[in-house]
Protein backbone atom coordinates (compact mmCIF):
# COMPACT_ATOMS: atom_id res chain seq x y z
CA UNK A 1 0.00 0.00 0.00
CA UNK A 2 1.40 3.35 -0.70
CA UNK A 3 1.23 5.89 2.02
CA UNK A 4 -0.03 9.56 0.78
CA UNK A 5 2.95 11.54 1.48
CA UNK A 6 2.78 15.13 2.53
CA UNK A 7 4.14 16.07 -1.29
CA UNK A 8 1.25 14.18 -3.39
CA UNK A 9 -1.17 16.02 -1.12
CA UNK A 10 0.11 19.35 -1.85
CA UNK A 11 0.64 18.13 -5.39
CA UNK A 12 -3.12 16.88 -5.72
CA UNK A 13 -4.29 20.33 -3.72
CA UNK A 14 -2.63 22.38 -6.28
CA UNK A 15 -4.51 20.95 -9.41
CA UNK A 16 -7.68 20.92 -7.44
CA UNK A 17 -7.34 24.52 -6.65
CA UNK A 18 -6.40 25.20 -10.27
CA UNK A 19 -9.52 23.34 -11.77
CA UNK A 20 -11.54 25.10 -8.92
CA UNK A 21 -10.71 28.79 -9.47
CA UNK A 22 -10.83 28.12 -13.88
CA UNK A 23 -14.58 27.41 -13.14
CA UNK A 24 -15.13 29.67 -10.91
CA UNK A 25 -13.15 32.28 -13.47
CA UNK A 26 -15.23 31.03 -16.27
CA UNK A 27 -18.53 31.39 -14.70
CA UNK A 28 -17.35 35.34 -13.42
CA UNK A 29 -16.90 35.72 -16.97
CA UNK A 30 -12.73 36.21 -16.53
CA UNK A 31 -11.83 33.44 -19.08
CA UNK A 32 -11.45 34.41 -22.67
CA UNK A 33 -12.54 32.17 -25.32
CA UNK A 34 -9.02 31.62 -26.97
CA UNK A 35 -8.00 29.75 -23.28
CA UNK A 36 -6.83 26.92 -24.85
CA UNK A 37 -3.01 25.47 -25.99
CA UNK A 38 0.18 26.89 -24.76
CA UNK A 39 -1.02 30.67 -24.38
CA UNK A 40 -3.82 29.81 -22.41
CA UNK A 41 -2.51 30.61 -19.07
CA UNK A 42 -0.54 34.15 -20.41
CA UNK A 43 -4.03 35.24 -22.01
CA UNK A 44 -6.41 33.88 -18.99
CA UNK A 45 -4.56 36.30 -16.27
CA UNK A 46 -4.41 39.18 -19.03
CA UNK A 47 -8.00 38.90 -19.90
CA UNK A 48 -9.40 38.18 -15.99
CA UNK A 49 -6.76 41.39 -14.98
CA UNK A 50 -8.89 43.79 -17.26
CA UNK A 51 -11.95 42.12 -16.26
CA UNK A 52 -11.44 42.57 -12.87
CA UNK A 53 -9.80 46.29 -12.69
CA UNK A 54 -10.28 47.82 -15.79
CA UNK A 55 -13.87 46.49 -17.48
CA UNK A 56 -15.15 50.52 -17.16
CA UNK A 57 -12.23 52.52 -17.47
CA UNK A 58 -11.53 54.63 -20.68
CA UNK A 59 -8.92 55.09 -22.75
CA UNK A 60 -6.73 58.07 -23.15
CA UNK A 61 -8.36 60.74 -25.26
CA UNK A 62 -6.60 63.95 -26.49
CA UNK A 63 -6.58 67.02 -27.83
CA UNK A 64 -7.77 68.09 -31.25
CA UNK A 65 -4.52 69.49 -31.73
CA UNK A 66 -2.39 66.30 -31.27
CA UNK A 67 -4.26 64.73 -34.23
CA UNK A 68 -1.39 63.24 -35.79
CA UNK A 69 -0.74 64.81 -39.66
CA UNK A 70 0.55 62.34 -40.88
CA UNK A 71 -1.50 58.94 -40.24
CA UNK A 72 0.09 55.39 -41.08
CA UNK A 73 -2.69 52.97 -42.74
CA UNK A 74 -1.43 49.12 -43.36
CA UNK A 75 -2.18 47.88 -46.44
CA UNK A 76 -4.67 45.26 -46.54
CA UNK A 77 -6.30 42.62 -48.89
CA UNK A 78 -7.32 43.74 -52.63
CA UNK A 79 -11.07 44.80 -52.71
CA UNK A 80 -13.51 42.12 -53.37
CA UNK A 81 -15.77 42.61 -56.45
CA UNK A 82 -18.71 43.14 -54.03
CA UNK A 83 -16.64 46.02 -52.33
CA UNK A 84 -15.59 47.85 -55.75
CA UNK A 85 -19.02 48.01 -56.53
CA UNK A 86 -20.19 49.77 -53.41
CA UNK A 87 -17.28 52.00 -53.56
CA UNK A 88 -18.75 52.95 -57.48
CA UNK A 89 -21.89 53.21 -55.56
CA UNK A 90 -20.61 56.16 -53.47
CA UNK A 91 -21.30 53.15 -50.55
CA UNK A 92 -25.29 54.36 -50.98
CA UNK A 93 -25.44 50.21 -50.87
CA UNK A 94 -23.59 49.44 -48.20
CA UNK A 95 -25.61 47.90 -45.48
CA UNK A 96 -24.67 46.97 -41.71
CA UNK A 97 -26.80 43.72 -40.95
CA UNK A 98 -27.72 42.65 -37.17
CA UNK A 99 -28.31 39.81 -36.33
CA UNK A 100 -28.22 36.97 -33.12
CA UNK A 101 -29.65 37.86 -29.61
CA UNK A 102 -31.52 41.15 -30.73
CA UNK A 103 -34.97 41.89 -30.26
CA UNK A 104 -35.48 43.78 -33.98
CA UNK A 105 -32.23 42.21 -35.89
CA UNK A 106 -32.46 44.75 -39.36
CA UNK A 107 -29.94 46.46 -41.30
CA UNK A 108 -28.46 50.11 -41.60
CA UNK A 109 -27.19 51.74 -44.60
CA UNK A 110 -24.45 54.74 -43.51
CA UNK A 111 -27.42 57.26 -43.78
CA UNK A 112 -29.26 55.57 -40.70
CA UNK A 113 -26.46 55.38 -38.96
CA UNK A 114 -25.18 59.02 -39.28
CA UNK A 115 -29.06 59.70 -38.91
CA UNK A 116 -28.36 58.59 -35.17
CA UNK A 117 -26.13 59.49 -32.19
CA UNK A 118 -23.30 60.70 -33.18
CA UNK A 119 -19.79 60.42 -30.88
CA UNK A 120 -16.38 62.38 -31.68
CA UNK A 121 -13.49 61.15 -29.77
CA UNK A 122 -9.71 61.63 -30.43
CA UNK A 123 -8.17 58.33 -29.39
CA UNK A 124 -5.00 56.95 -30.56
CA UNK A 125 -4.62 53.76 -32.68
CA UNK A 126 -1.49 51.23 -31.44
CA UNK A 127 -0.55 48.61 -33.81
CA UNK A 128 0.80 45.60 -32.18
CA UNK A 129 3.53 46.12 -34.44
CA UNK A 130 4.72 49.15 -32.29
CA UNK A 131 3.40 52.35 -34.37
CA UNK A 132 0.69 54.91 -33.21
CA UNK A 133 -1.18 57.88 -34.57
CA UNK A 134 -3.78 60.13 -33.02
CA UNK A 135 -6.94 60.65 -35.36
CA UNK A 136 -10.57 62.09 -34.39
CA UNK A 137 -13.01 59.27 -35.27
CA UNK A 138 -16.37 60.20 -35.71
CA UNK A 139 -19.37 57.35 -35.71
CA UNK A 140 -21.80 55.89 -34.10
CA UNK A 141 -21.48 54.88 -30.57
CA UNK A 142 -21.96 50.61 -31.41
CA UNK A 143 -24.26 50.84 -28.09
CA UNK A 144 -26.52 53.06 -29.77
CA UNK A 145 -26.89 50.69 -32.88
CA UNK A 146 -27.47 47.68 -30.57
CA UNK A 147 -29.95 49.28 -28.41
CA UNK A 148 -31.65 50.47 -31.44
CA UNK A 149 -31.87 46.43 -32.10
CA UNK A 150 -32.78 45.43 -28.46
CA UNK A 151 -29.99 43.93 -27.09
CA UNK A 152 -31.40 41.08 -25.09
CA UNK A 153 -29.68 40.12 -21.64
CA UNK A 154 -28.47 36.57 -22.48
CA UNK A 155 -26.08 38.31 -25.28
CA UNK A 156 -22.15 37.81 -24.03
CA UNK A 157 -19.93 38.61 -27.27
CA UNK A 158 -20.75 40.96 -30.16
CA UNK A 159 -18.74 39.38 -33.49
CA UNK A 160 -18.16 41.39 -36.70
CA UNK A 161 -17.20 40.81 -39.96
CA UNK A 162 -15.36 42.40 -42.41
CA UNK A 163 -16.27 42.54 -46.57
CA UNK A 164 -13.18 40.56 -46.83
CA UNK A 165 -14.49 37.48 -46.24
CA UNK A 166 -11.47 35.99 -43.97
CA UNK A 167 -11.67 39.14 -41.75
CA UNK A 168 -13.31 38.52 -38.73
CA UNK A 169 -13.33 39.02 -34.90
CA UNK A 170 -15.54 39.49 -31.57
CA UNK A 171 -15.40 41.49 -28.50
CA UNK A 172 -17.40 40.86 -24.89
CA UNK A 173 -20.59 42.91 -24.71
CA UNK A 174 -19.32 44.83 -22.05
CA UNK A 175 -16.42 46.18 -24.33
CA UNK A 176 -19.11 46.08 -27.49
CA UNK A 177 -21.79 48.43 -25.18
CA UNK A 178 -18.94 50.53 -24.06
CA UNK A 179 -19.31 54.27 -24.56
CA UNK A 180 -15.46 54.50 -26.88
CA UNK A 181 -16.47 51.59 -29.26
CA UNK A 182 -17.44 53.72 -32.16
CA UNK A 183 -18.90 52.09 -35.67
CA UNK A 184 -16.65 54.33 -37.19
CA UNK A 185 -17.48 56.31 -40.61
CA UNK A 186 -15.99 60.06 -40.49
CA UNK A 187 -12.08 60.67 -39.70
CA UNK A 188 -10.59 63.97 -39.06
CA UNK A 189 -13.68 65.82 -40.12
CA UNK A 190 -14.43 63.83 -43.64
CA UNK A 191 -15.52 60.86 -44.56
CA UNK A 192 -13.14 57.72 -43.52
CA UNK A 193 -11.38 56.85 -46.00
CA UNK A 194 -11.29 53.24 -47.80
CA UNK A 195 -7.23 52.94 -46.68
CA UNK A 196 -8.19 53.97 -43.09
CA UNK A 197 -11.41 51.38 -43.09
CA UNK A 198 -14.10 53.32 -45.15
CA UNK A 199 -16.88 53.26 -45.17
CA UNK A 200 -17.33 51.49 -41.73
CA UNK A 201 -14.66 50.43 -39.84
CA UNK A 202 -15.53 49.26 -35.93
CA UNK A 203 -12.98 50.97 -33.75
CA UNK A 204 -12.16 49.35 -30.20
CA UNK A 205 -9.66 51.90 -28.55
CA UNK A 206 -9.06 50.10 -25.50
CA UNK A 207 -7.75 47.74 -27.27
CA UNK A 208 -4.63 47.13 -29.71
CA UNK A 209 -5.52 48.12 -33.35
CA UNK A 210 -5.72 44.75 -34.78
CA UNK A 211 -9.13 44.58 -33.17
CA UNK A 212 -10.34 47.32 -34.98
CA UNK A 213 -11.56 45.81 -38.11
CA UNK A 214 -11.88 47.63 -41.37
CA UNK A 215 -15.17 47.21 -43.83
CA UNK A 216 -17.60 45.83 -41.08
CA UNK A 217 -20.69 44.82 -43.06
CA UNK A 218 -22.08 42.24 -40.67
CA UNK A 219 -22.67 42.31 -36.88
CA UNK A 220 -23.56 39.13 -34.67
CA UNK A 221 -24.87 39.38 -30.96
CA UNK A 222 -24.36 36.11 -29.20
CA UNK A 223 -23.92 33.97 -26.09
CA UNK A 224 -21.28 32.21 -26.86
CA UNK A 225 -18.31 31.69 -30.03
CA UNK A 226 -17.60 28.49 -29.69
CA UNK A 227 -19.19 27.62 -32.54
CA UNK A 228 -17.54 29.97 -35.20
CA UNK A 229 -14.05 29.45 -36.70
CA UNK A 230 -11.86 27.44 -34.68
CA UNK A 231 -13.96 28.72 -31.37
CA UNK A 232 -11.49 31.03 -30.09
CA UNK A 233 -14.00 34.14 -30.75
CA UNK A 234 -11.91 35.26 -34.27
CA UNK A 235 -8.88 34.62 -37.10
CA UNK A 236 -6.42 35.45 -34.43
CA UNK A 237 -5.53 32.58 -32.25
CA UNK A 238 -4.72 30.24 -35.55
CA UNK A 239 -1.39 32.68 -36.09
CA UNK A 240 -0.73 32.70 -32.47
CA UNK A 241 -2.34 36.26 -31.22
CA UNK A 242 -4.56 36.66 -28.50
CA UNK A 243 -8.25 37.44 -28.61
CA UNK A 244 -7.67 39.95 -26.15
CA UNK A 245 -5.93 42.46 -27.03
CA UNK A 246 -5.46 45.12 -24.09
CA UNK A 247 -1.62 44.60 -24.13
CA UNK B 1 26.10 23.46 6.44
CA UNK B 2 24.09 26.34 5.47
CA UNK B 3 23.48 26.78 2.04
CA UNK B 4 25.24 29.82 0.04
CA UNK B 5 22.20 30.50 -1.46
CA UNK B 6 18.53 29.90 0.58
CA UNK B 7 16.49 27.91 -1.62
CA UNK B 8 13.99 30.77 -2.32
CA UNK B 9 16.87 32.47 -4.05
CA UNK B 10 17.75 29.78 -6.03
CA UNK B 11 14.36 28.84 -7.28
CA UNK B 12 13.43 32.38 -8.21
CA UNK B 13 16.89 32.68 -9.73
CA UNK B 14 16.29 30.39 -11.97
CA UNK B 15 12.53 30.69 -13.17
CA UNK B 16 13.70 34.58 -13.58
CA UNK B 17 16.53 33.59 -15.55
CA UNK B 18 13.82 30.86 -17.72
CA UNK B 19 11.52 34.35 -18.17
CA UNK B 20 13.87 36.41 -18.83
CA UNK B 21 15.29 34.93 -21.54
CA UNK B 22 11.68 34.21 -23.15
CA UNK B 23 11.45 37.36 -22.43
CA UNK B 24 14.12 38.90 -24.53
CA UNK B 25 14.24 36.38 -27.73
CA UNK B 26 10.36 36.93 -28.10
CA UNK B 27 11.01 40.95 -27.24
CA UNK B 28 13.76 40.66 -30.39
CA UNK B 29 11.25 39.27 -32.51
CA UNK B 30 8.31 41.73 -32.08
CA UNK B 31 11.05 44.69 -32.34
CA UNK B 32 11.84 43.25 -36.04
CA UNK B 33 8.04 44.33 -36.89
CA UNK B 34 8.95 47.61 -36.25
CA UNK B 35 12.61 48.30 -35.71
CA UNK B 36 12.26 52.07 -35.46
CA UNK B 37 12.43 54.05 -32.28
CA UNK B 38 10.51 57.71 -31.40
CA UNK B 39 10.01 59.63 -28.56
CA UNK B 40 6.97 61.42 -27.24
CA UNK B 41 3.59 59.73 -27.89
CA UNK B 42 3.05 58.70 -31.81
CA UNK B 43 5.40 57.30 -34.15
CA UNK B 44 5.22 55.33 -37.58
CA UNK B 45 6.67 54.84 -40.80
CA UNK B 46 5.76 58.56 -41.76
CA UNK B 47 7.37 60.53 -39.12
CA UNK B 48 11.13 60.87 -38.40
CA UNK B 49 12.30 58.20 -35.83
CA UNK B 50 14.80 58.89 -32.85
CA UNK B 51 16.83 56.08 -34.01
CA UNK B 52 16.51 53.39 -36.10
CA UNK B 53 18.11 49.95 -35.62
CA UNK B 54 20.14 48.57 -38.61
CA UNK B 55 18.11 45.18 -38.94
CA UNK B 56 15.73 43.83 -41.39
CA UNK B 57 11.68 43.94 -40.70
CA UNK B 58 9.38 41.16 -40.80
CA UNK B 59 6.70 43.62 -42.29
CA UNK B 60 7.26 45.33 -45.63
CA UNK B 61 5.44 48.50 -44.69
CA UNK B 62 9.02 49.31 -42.88
CA UNK B 63 11.70 50.21 -45.85
CA UNK B 64 14.99 48.75 -44.41
CA UNK B 65 16.98 48.03 -47.63
CA UNK B 66 16.82 44.49 -46.75
CA UNK B 67 14.57 41.28 -47.17
CA UNK B 68 11.56 40.97 -45.04
CA UNK B 69 11.70 38.57 -42.60
CA UNK B 70 8.94 36.16 -42.08
CA UNK B 71 6.43 37.46 -39.65
CA UNK B 72 6.64 35.66 -36.04
CA UNK B 73 4.40 37.95 -33.68
CA UNK B 74 1.98 36.43 -33.06
CA UNK B 75 3.43 33.35 -30.80
CA UNK B 76 5.76 35.97 -29.63
CA UNK B 77 3.49 37.91 -28.26
CA UNK B 78 1.74 35.64 -26.60
CA UNK B 79 4.95 33.67 -24.91
CA UNK B 80 6.52 37.51 -24.11
CA UNK B 81 3.18 38.00 -22.20
CA UNK B 82 3.26 34.60 -20.36
CA UNK B 83 6.71 35.16 -19.69
CA UNK B 84 6.04 38.40 -17.96
CA UNK B 85 3.37 37.23 -15.80
CA UNK B 86 5.79 34.39 -14.48
CA UNK B 87 8.69 37.03 -14.05
CA UNK B 88 6.21 39.37 -11.85
CA UNK B 89 4.89 36.10 -9.78
CA UNK B 90 8.20 35.34 -9.47
CA UNK B 91 9.65 38.43 -8.40
CA UNK B 92 6.50 38.73 -6.18
CA UNK B 93 6.95 36.00 -4.17
CA UNK B 94 11.04 36.30 -4.25
CA UNK B 95 10.58 40.46 -2.69
CA UNK B 96 7.97 39.15 -0.24
CA UNK B 97 10.09 35.56 0.54
CA UNK B 98 13.27 37.90 0.88
CA UNK B 99 11.69 40.74 3.16
CA UNK B 100 10.45 38.50 5.66
CA UNK B 101 13.86 36.77 5.92
CA UNK B 102 15.38 39.84 5.85
CA UNK B 103 17.00 38.68 3.01
CA UNK B 104 17.67 41.85 1.83
CA UNK B 105 19.10 43.73 4.69
CA UNK B 106 21.37 41.04 5.41
CA UNK B 107 22.85 39.84 2.11
CA UNK B 108 21.96 42.63 -0.23
CA UNK B 109 22.46 46.18 1.55
CA UNK B 110 26.17 47.25 1.26
CA UNK B 111 27.96 46.37 5.10
CA UNK B 112 28.44 49.25 6.95
CA UNK B 113 32.03 49.19 6.22
CA UNK B 114 31.56 49.08 2.66
CA UNK B 115 29.40 52.36 2.36
CA UNK B 116 31.83 55.12 1.39
CA UNK B 117 33.01 55.86 -2.14
CA UNK B 118 36.42 54.67 -1.25
CA UNK B 119 35.52 51.08 -0.45
CA UNK B 120 33.26 51.24 -3.69
CA UNK B 121 36.67 52.38 -5.58
CA UNK B 122 38.54 49.82 -4.03
CA UNK B 123 36.10 47.20 -5.14
CA UNK B 124 36.26 48.24 -8.87
CA UNK B 125 39.90 48.35 -8.50
CA UNK B 126 40.17 44.75 -7.18
CA UNK B 127 37.62 43.94 -9.43
CA UNK B 128 40.01 44.94 -12.83
CA UNK B 129 43.65 43.85 -11.44
CA UNK B 130 42.61 40.50 -9.14
CA UNK B 131 40.87 38.17 -11.07
CA UNK B 132 39.87 35.31 -8.67
CA UNK B 133 41.66 36.16 -5.55
CA UNK B 134 40.30 39.76 -4.91
CA UNK B 135 36.99 38.16 -4.99
CA UNK B 136 36.75 37.82 -1.46
CA UNK B 137 34.51 35.54 0.40
CA UNK B 138 32.22 33.46 -1.73
CA UNK B 139 29.32 33.03 0.94
CA UNK B 140 28.94 36.89 1.10
CA UNK B 141 28.44 39.39 -2.14
CA UNK B 142 30.77 41.83 -2.53
CA UNK B 143 29.90 45.72 -2.51
CA UNK B 144 29.78 45.98 -6.00
CA UNK B 145 27.31 42.75 -6.89
CA UNK B 146 25.49 43.96 -3.86
CA UNK B 147 24.70 47.51 -5.39
CA UNK B 148 24.33 45.47 -9.17
CA UNK B 149 21.62 42.93 -7.67
CA UNK B 150 19.23 46.15 -5.90
CA UNK B 151 19.75 48.58 -8.79
CA UNK B 152 18.33 44.55 -11.05
CA UNK B 153 15.80 44.12 -8.34
CA UNK B 154 14.12 46.87 -7.27
CA UNK B 155 15.18 49.73 -10.14
CA UNK B 156 15.72 47.88 -13.69
CA UNK B 157 12.65 44.94 -13.56
CA UNK B 158 9.87 47.77 -12.18
CA UNK B 159 10.92 50.08 -15.21
CA UNK B 160 10.45 47.09 -17.46
CA UNK B 161 7.09 46.36 -15.79
CA UNK B 162 6.22 49.72 -15.57
CA UNK B 163 7.50 50.85 -19.21
CA UNK B 164 5.45 47.54 -20.59
CA UNK B 165 2.03 48.26 -19.31
CA UNK B 166 2.40 51.96 -20.44
CA UNK B 167 2.51 50.47 -24.13
CA UNK B 168 -1.34 48.15 -23.15
CA UNK B 169 -4.00 50.54 -23.96
CA UNK B 170 -6.07 48.53 -21.75
CA UNK B 171 -3.81 49.37 -18.94
CA UNK B 172 -3.54 53.12 -19.30
CA UNK B 173 -7.03 53.53 -19.76
CA UNK B 174 -7.12 52.17 -15.76
CA UNK B 175 -3.93 54.60 -15.03
CA UNK B 176 -3.03 57.34 -17.60
CA UNK B 177 -0.80 58.60 -15.58
CA UNK B 178 1.81 55.66 -16.22
CA UNK B 179 2.36 56.73 -19.53
CA UNK B 180 2.17 60.21 -19.08
CA UNK B 181 4.93 60.17 -16.48
CA UNK B 182 7.13 58.75 -19.33
CA UNK B 183 5.86 61.18 -22.15
CA UNK B 184 4.04 59.41 -24.24
CA UNK B 185 3.32 55.35 -25.75
CA UNK B 186 6.54 56.02 -27.61
CA UNK B 187 8.67 57.24 -25.37
CA UNK B 188 7.72 54.31 -22.95
CA UNK B 189 8.77 51.55 -26.28
CA UNK B 190 11.68 53.36 -26.62
CA UNK B 191 12.43 53.31 -22.67
CA UNK B 192 11.62 49.91 -22.64
CA UNK B 193 14.10 49.18 -25.37
CA UNK B 194 16.80 51.03 -23.65
CA UNK B 195 16.24 49.53 -20.26
CA UNK B 196 16.37 45.90 -21.94
CA UNK B 197 20.08 46.98 -23.05
CA UNK B 198 20.89 47.52 -19.34
CA UNK B 199 19.62 44.18 -18.20
CA UNK B 200 21.65 42.55 -20.95
CA UNK B 201 24.72 44.08 -20.28
CA UNK B 202 23.88 43.00 -16.49
CA UNK B 203 23.78 39.58 -17.77
CA UNK B 204 26.81 39.72 -19.88
CA UNK B 205 29.05 41.22 -16.64
CA UNK B 206 27.29 38.66 -14.67
CA UNK B 207 28.26 35.43 -16.79
CA UNK B 208 31.91 36.69 -17.15
CA UNK B 209 32.26 37.45 -13.43
CA UNK B 210 31.15 33.80 -13.05
CA UNK B 211 33.09 33.05 -14.98
CA UNK B 212 36.62 34.16 -13.65
CA UNK B 213 35.31 33.01 -10.22
CA UNK B 214 34.81 29.55 -11.83
CA UNK B 215 30.97 29.14 -13.66
CA UNK B 216 30.73 25.17 -12.63
CA UNK B 217 31.36 25.70 -9.25
CA UNK B 218 29.10 29.03 -8.96
CA UNK B 219 26.50 27.55 -10.87
CA UNK B 220 26.37 24.29 -9.00
CA UNK B 221 26.20 26.39 -6.18
CA UNK B 222 22.80 28.63 -6.92
CA UNK B 223 21.32 24.90 -8.12
CA UNK B 224 22.27 22.97 -4.71
CA UNK B 225 23.52 25.54 -2.61
CA UNK B 226 26.72 23.94 -2.17
CA UNK B 227 29.48 24.92 -4.08
CA UNK B 228 30.97 21.48 -3.76
CA UNK B 229 29.34 17.81 -4.56
CA UNK B 230 28.69 16.42 -1.45
CA UNK B 231 30.33 13.10 -1.15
Amino acid sequence: MNPITRRSLLAGGVVAAGAALTAVGRRLGLVPPDARGPWAAGSTLTYAAHRLFGRHATAREFPKSMVSAKPFANTVAPPTEAFLAHQAANFLTWRLDVQGHVDRPQQFSLADLRAMEVRSQVTEVACEEGWSYIAEWTGTPLAAVLRACGVRPTAKYLVYWSSDPNWWDSIDIDEAMHPQTLMTWGMNGADLPVPFGGPLRIRVPRQLGYKSVKYIDRLLVTDSVAGLGDGTGGANYASGYSWYAGI
Amino acid sequence: MRPIHPGFVRVTHWLTALAFLALLVTGVEVILSHPRFYWGEVGNVNLAPLFTLPVPASRESVPTGYAVLPDQNGWSRSLHFLAAWLSIATGLAYVFIGWRKRHFGERLVPASADRSWSAIRASIVGHLTGGAAALGDPASYNVLQRLAYLVVVFVLFPLMIWTGLAMAPAFTAVMPISVELLGGRQSARTLHFVITGALCAFVAVHLVMLAIAGFRVRVRAMVTGAPEASR
